[in-house]
């Protein structure tokens, strides 16, 4: 069970942290699908970075340090990288949709050409590094390692520095979209852009603060997607984590706590089909009862082994339960009124 | 009558929408071909091992296409292959185009393709050889498949029109749903379907062990042995098809309202709903029969071990729609064209220094610039004004931007589409 709640905070933290950067591109009324593509351009700033800065020998030797600086490198690359969407959609009124798909493509294409030019190979690794002693795979992990109790070490076994910023940085940002006078413009901006205009709100920096924030979240989130999730690969892909987080922000109807909520349960969903491939489950209450029931029943039984003791069936409940939960609370969902619509100062 | 004449001689040349649409893509395209070379000029710039004349020559047989095979049977083999590629592209692109103009974003294809394969191959390989003749399996197979993909595609449809719930996500949960069940289906009857008998575990058998294989027609003869078969004639045939439903039905009228105004197409009594969700399920349909023909062809490996990653070919649909303006005539020269870029950046690995990833790059600027076309529209349609009617009582001051140095019109170039639907032309609505 520890080790399900350790694994559940890993995959849920780059969820939490995309969607939180939907959010906020949203918010303030660009529609961003280009999440995906701004976690793996992070992800691969992120990794390339380490790569290079592990020339040093003070880096290998420091990795904490060295995870934070590519953190900071990958976030601020996804930041420069939205500004593609965020010029398009904003100075040339683009259909943000396209512009979003764009960069969705021109992201793992980019990253891959580097890559190879440099690397001749598809892939940067980077969870390995050899220091004067050896190997040092723990690339990340805040040592805290030791005697810590249950909850101890759920937070605090073997887990990465990404995982308690990324929990500050939400707070942080959750508050002052909610709490300050940017934050209520911003959201201005995504609601009635026309009215937020005619009291002399500047929309289009609004907009670009927004996408240019959802943007360092992303490639922050793609970095701690590829160095935890991912074992420290950047190969072109993030397995459609953007897309997914994009589905939980609507799923937590883009608020910070709908977020939250939606992305532990999800993570949560997810690392069963993973715990469950790296057979470490053990079966549920609920599960060990089915089986009981089920023992003497031959065709039951096969039924039963057929889905239950099958990674495709864990692989799928998470996407399942999002859409089902998403029929039933579609109705209360309300998305920011202007997203997606160009501002027109003349369309009052 | 007469009036409608009238008008449409005023219309300047770069002010006709079909014109407008062929500008707006050999912009962008000419402006990814630049971007790509740009790419790899500064790639050169900056490695040390990479002369700088290696980023004229990656662009070169990048432009060359088939033709970088080198002697004509290659150049003849690989067109032909080029062709087969293109044609679950063409059908991806036209499930894309479909729903955009329905208003909706269809990125399903990958979902609904893999349903397609899966359907398809579950037919063509179970029912035993001899018992029906192979065309009637191959009927029926295409038949299955796309009906898979039907169902597939309307999931997004009835959540979009039942809940109000933003297709594009349920588009993306159930492709990576599609991408888990179909896996689950291969792998719970993998004796019958994996090509253990070549030792090919991470493939389907090809159909043609069970004598299911499209006709040729000696298409595959005249392209020196391709994979090429009848199946890039029939996807032509249904772009038409779907372009006259689009542009002469009361139907594609209906689909074309919804897409233009949600609201105003209910006002005017038709039924958007079901609208939205017919068209989601023929889009679905679309890019299903597409991967069924590619899957029938008989020599093709399908990958079943999909949980991880989707089919490409779904995804570029999404260019090859925007690259043709949603005309689902141009569509099939769109493909064809990211087809040609993608089969020239095949042998960059070969011969420069360069990798296969760069068609993909120019693709993505082709798409980004795509984004602008209603910008490059505006700025056509002042340029035009500006000629004809000198004031206007509306005219927009800052035409000084207009420069004289504008992209001449050729409509000759390698894809020109088809005339874009003029809206509606009989449906003014009350």
């Amino acid at each position: 069970m520890i080790f399900l709640l350790q694994k559940t905070l890993i995959f849920a933290i780059p969820l939490l942290i995309v969607a939180l950067a939907g959010m906020f591109a949203e918010r303030s009324g660009i529609i961003n699908i280009a999440l995906d593509g701004i976690m793996i351009f992070g992800a691969f700033a992120g990794a390339i970075a380490a790569v290079f800065l592990r020339k040093n020998p003070y880096f290998v030797s420091h990795n904490q340090l060295l995870f934070l600086i590519c953190l900071v490198i990958a976030a601020a690359s996804g930041a420069v990288f939205s500004l593609l969407l965020s010029f398009s959609a904003i100075n040339l009124k683009a259909d943000q949709t396209i512009g979003g798909t764009a960069l969705n493509l021109l992201a793992p294409a980019i990253t891959l050409f580097i890559t190879k030019v440099l690397f001749s190979q598809d892939k940067l690794e980077m969870q390995t590094a050899v220091d004067a002693a050896g190997n040092n795979r723990d690339f990340g992990f805040a040592l805290l390692n030791g005697d810590m109790g249950a909850v101890g070490q759920v937070f605090f076994d073997k887990a990465y520095i990404s995982t308690f910023l990324a929990m500050a940085v939400f707070i942080l940002l959750s508050v002052w979209i909610y709490k300050t006078k940017t934050g209520l413009r911003l959201r201005a901006c995504g609601e009635h852009p026309q009215a937020a205009a005619s009291v002399g709100i500047d929309v289009k920096k609004m907009r670009y603060i927004g996408t240019t924030i959802s943007g360092a979240l992303a490639g922050f989130g793609g970095y701690a997607y590829v160095a935890t999730v991912a074992n420290g690969t950047a190969e072109g892909t993030v397995a459609g984590m953007g897309f997914l987080a994009l589905a939980i922000m609507i799923f937590g109807n883009w608020k910070p706590a709908g977020i939250a909520f939606g992305s532990l349960l999800f993570g949560f969903l997810k690392c069963l089909a993973v715990t469950y491939n790296k057979s470490l489950i053990k079966p549920l209450e609920a599960q060990m009862w089915m089986q009981n029931l089920l023992a003497n029943n031959e065709t039951f039984k096969n039924v039963y082994e057929a889905i239950f003791k099958n990674m495709y069936f864990y692989n799928l409940i998470p996407f399942v339960t999002v859409l089902i939960v998403l029929a039933f609370t579609s109705k209360k969902s309300r998305a920011p009124k202007a997203e997606g619509i160009p501002y027109d100062k003349g369309a009052r | 009558m007469q009036n409608k004449a009238q008008t449409k001689e005023k219309v300047s040349f770069f002010r006709k929408p079909a014109i407008q649409s062929i500008i707006s893509s050999l912009i962008c395209i000419l402006g990814g071909l630049l971007v790509g070379f740009l790419v790899l000029f500064f790639m050169a710039v900056f490695s040390k091992d990479i002369p700088i004349s290696e980023a004229f020559r990656g662009l070169k047989i990048v432009l060359s296409g088939p033709a970088a095979a080198g002697n004509p049977r290659d150049i003849l083999f690989t067109c032909g292959n080029m062709l087969f590629t293109a044609t679950p592209l063409i059908m991806t692109g036209l499930s894309v185009s479909l729903a955009f103009k329905t208003g909706l974003f269809n990125i399903g294809a990958p979902g609904q393709y893999l349903m397609g394969a899966m359907g398809s191959l579950l037919v063509a390989l179970s029912i035993p050889q001899g018992s029906m003749p192979a065309w009637v399996i191959w009927t029926l197979a295409l038949l299955t498949g796309t009906l898979l993909g039907v169902v597939w595609g309307a999931i997004p449809g009835f959540f979009k029109a039942k809940f109000n719930v933003n297709e594009v996500i349920v588009c993306i949960l159930t492709n990576w749903i599609a991408a888990n069940v179909v896996s689950w289906v291969f792998y719970a009857n993998q004796q019958q379907f994996v090509n253990i008998a070549e030792t090919k575990t991470n493939f389907i058998r090809k159909t043609i062990s069970n004598g299911v294989s499209t006709a040729t027609f000696g298409l595959d003869k005249l392209f020196a042995g391709s994979y090429l078969d009848v199946s890039i004639i029939i996807v032509s045939v249904i772009a038409v098809l779907l372009y006259v439903m689009l542009n002469k039905t009361t139907f594609g009228y209906e689909l074309k309202a919804c897409g233009f105004n949600r609201n105003a197409a209910k006002y005017a009594g038709m039924n958007e709903k079901r609208n939205i969700m017919l068209s989601m399920a023929l889009a679905g349909g679309l890019a299903a029969c597409g991967a069924a023909l590619w899957c029938l062809n008989g020599q093709q490996d399908f990958k079943w071990n999909t949980y991880q990653a989707l089919p490409n070919v779904g995804f570029n649909g999404i260019p090859a729609a925007l690259l043709a303006s949603n005309n689902p005539i141009a569509v099939i020269f769109s493909a064809i064209f990211l087809r040609y870029i993608d089969t020239g950046g095949s042998y960059l690995a070969g011969a420069t220094k360069f990798n296969e990833y760069v068609p993909q790059l120019i693709i993505a600027v082709i798409i980004y610039f795509a984004g602008f076309s209603k910008f490059i529209r505006d700025f056509l349609n002042k340029r035009g004004k500006k000629k004809e009617k000198p004031a206007p009582a509306f005219a927009v001051d800052e035409t000084v931007n207009a420069p004289k140095t504008q992209t001449p019109p050729e409509p000759a170039a390698e894809d020109a589409p088809e005339p874009a639907q003029t809206t509606g032309k009989d449906g003014d609505d009350q």
